[in-house]
């Protein structure tokens, strides 16, 4: 049904006839000049000769049906032969279409507007270059300042006893951002665990260290998987979210309300989110990392024949505390960024819904790119440490 | 405009309309016909169903019983093939103008032309910048975004893409809200010369009794899950206290002053 043609070009529903006498063009339209037809006319009236007529009439008066669309046509048609230096002598319409054609030519019609087609070339590649990247630095230029903010508000909250934190908000947050993330966050953890149990028992069986898989995992994801997959996860869940509604509020001119109130946006929207997630995030890479390593440990036993005592014993062998603290520490900083770029990404969301998609798409690439970024720079910060 | 009620000069004819929502009923086997080529006004309380009888008219409602057909086609249980044939026949303006906010205006205008046509792009842009003009906006309205508008010029653009594939039927809800008394006057008077020089039939839902007066043949009045219908000659002599209080209190005498 898509694209269907308002009516079947029938030729027999619209025509035009053309009367040519030497110095006159008579233009004759019969039928329905209406919008299903106007396409297959429009294409005959451009194919139109003057040839040597120097006059030219319109004579519609017999059409059986006429629209807007239709007179459009006529209009055109008559402003386009007196463009080509004729004269036109006027255009008759049947006496019920008398007020549409009467109205329509009061109105002037001026022909489209149109914008500067876009440029091509090296000129115009440069200038999308510096647009971009003038824009990159705008951007750093404002996180910054909103990390800056964030900050300030936070250590006032902290340090006035009178501004407490809005506990309902906070706890809140907790619950939608950590406890309803368990399910999706804890299948995957147990599937990326059986899919890294899988793939290092193949390499390793080859060199007979199949029980090596075990240090595989432990090492693997305490100290970066689990940390890593929950945070990519959470910056796509909650991070959007964060953005979306935010961005929702500020298309409703909620957050105007809330300012002309005297409402802190910092201190009512973007504070408990932020530490929510700042506590929230830890917790859940604790629990990704527990239900990884069951989910290699069943893998293990059904591909290795890795008894469940011997994976522990293995496990306690390979990993001390240091390396679940060091996967650990990294989540309060990856759940900062997510929060901190969720809501600086629904602020920025202008009165329209296209902005509130094209900025939630954003936030979340923005923040997984930071979790990724920041995982590199701790693993040559860990390196240089040698921890 | 002739109200001889024969069965051909109906366009909107409403049988026995019950709506209700969470066991609130909204309408209890309401009446209602709109004759061809009349402005018919649509008023109430708030809370009365008004956008409720409009929205269950174009189908985006679904009522609990009745019979509401327009064309003398059934809508009620009608299957989305049939309905789209009815959609070509009508013009929707939403209350807030629902222009597509990712679309220029003139992009809006195009949004039913590209789904129901076949023209060449050009051809369009010429549609679209004449139904631009035929509203009554500046033809450099076309490339600017719907967010760039003025709360009157949004309406202005829900109206010309309303107007877009030329149809005989147009549902207005409340046009002139949000709009200064100048803006509603003017955007008043564009209906009626649009409404007489289309030949078209008006469904609008209003609360403007400016509106009521300067634009509309018959007015529809929602009261006790009912409708009422009649001049405004003859809605003064109801005894309904609603209706009564309506056309009766501050703001309903200034507006009837010259009546």
């Amino acid at each position: 049904m898509r694209n269907r043609p308002l009516a079947a070009p029938d030729e027999s529903l619209a025509d035009l006839r053309l009367e040519r006498r030497p110095d006159l063009l008579r233009l004759l339209p019969t039928g329905e000049w209406n919008i299903g037809q106007v396409p297959r006319l429009d294409v005959m009236l451009h194919g139109l000769q003057t040839e040597r007529a120097r006059e030219a009439e319109i004579d519609a008066s017999g059409v059986s049906e006429l629209d807007t669309a239709g007179a459009w046509l006529l209009l055109r048609t008559k402003n386009e032969l007196e463009k080509a230096g004729l004269r036109v002598r006027g255009v008759q319409v049947p006496q019920r279409y008398l007020p549409l054609f009467q109205t329509m030519e009061a109105e002037h019609i001026a022909g489209p507007v149109r914008g500067a087609p876009p440029g091509r070339g090296l000129l115009n590649f440069l200038e999308r270059l510096g647009r971009g990247t003038s824009h990159a630095l705008g951007q750093g230029y404002g996180m910054l300042g909103f990390l800056g903010r964030i900050t300030v508000e936070t250590t006032e909250v902290a340090l006035a006893p009178r501004r407490e934190l809005p506990l309902p908000a906070f706890v809140k947050q907790i619950e939608e951002t950590g406890v309803t993330a368990l399910p999706i966050v804890g299948l995957l953890a147990f599937l990326i665990g059986i899919v890294l149990a899988y793939q290092g028992a193949d390499q390793l069986r080859r060199f007979g260290a199949e029980i090596f898989t075990v240090d595989l995992l432990g090492v693997g994801f305490l100290r970066e998987l689990g940390g890593l997959v929950t945070a990519i996860i959470v910056a796509g869940r909650s991070g959007s979210a964060f953005t979306a509604f935010i961005g929702t509020m500020r298309v409703n001119e909620e957050i105007d309300a809330m300012e002309t109130m005297g409402l802190n946006i910092a201190e009512v929207l973007v504070l408990p989110r932020v530490l929510g997630l700042v506590v929230a995030l830890p917790l859940l890479t604790f629990f990704a990392d527990v239900v990884g390593l069951i989910g290699g440990a069943v893998m293990c036993y059904f591909d290795l024949h890795i008894t469940i005592p011997v994976f522990m014993r293995e496990l306690q062998q390979a990993i001390t505390l240091k390396t679940l603290l060091v996967g650990l520490i990294k989540a309060p900083v990856f759940a900062f960024l997510i929060a901190l770029v969720g809501c600086f990404e629904g602020l920025r969301v202008e009165r329209n819904a296209e902005s509130v998609g094209r900025l939630t798409t954003r936030s979340v690439v923005e923040s997984i790119f930071l979790i990724i970024a920041f995982d590199a720079g701790f693993s040559i910060f860990f390196s240089i440490l040698g921890i | 405009m002739s109200n001889g009620g024969h069965s051909d000069d109906v366009v909107i004819r409403v049988q026995g309309l019950v709506n209700a929502f969470g066991g609130k009923v909204i309408h209890d086997h309401l009446d209602l016909d709109v004759y061809r080529g009349e402005v018919l006004g649509v008023v109430g309380g708030s809370g009365t169903g008004k956008s409720v009888l409009l929205r269950s008219i174009v189908g985006l409602n679904h009522p609990v019983e009745g019979s509401i057909k327009v064309f003398g086609t059934e809508m009620v249980g009608m299957d989305p093939d049939e309905l789209r044939g009815l959609q070509l026949r009508w013009g929707v303006l939403f209350q807030g103008g629902a222009l597509f906010s990712s679309q220029t205006v003139a992009e809006n205008i195009q949004v039913p032309l590209r789904r129901y046509t076949h023209m060449s792009q050009e051809l369009m842009d010429e549609i679209a910048a004449m139904k631009l003009a035929l509203v009554g906006l500046p033809a450099d309205t076309g490339q600017k975004y719907p967010s760039e508008l003025s709360g009157g010029m949004v309406k202005r653009a829900g109206l010309a893409r309303a107007l877009a594939l030329d149809p005989e039927l147009l549902f207005l809800d409340e046009p002139t809200s949000g709009l200064d008394p100048i803006s509603a006057n003017q955007f008043d008077e564009l209906v009626r010369s649009l409404q007489q020089s289309l030949g078209l039939t008006v469904f609008m839902v209003t609360h403007d009794i400016d509106s009521l007066r300067a634009v509309c043949d018959r007015i529809a009045v929602l009261v006790k899950k009912k409708i009422k219908v009649g001049t405004i000659g003859q809605l003064l002599q109801d005894s309904d206290p609603w209706i009564h209080e309506y056309f009766s209190g501050a703001r309903g005498r200034a507006a009837l002053a010259g009546v």
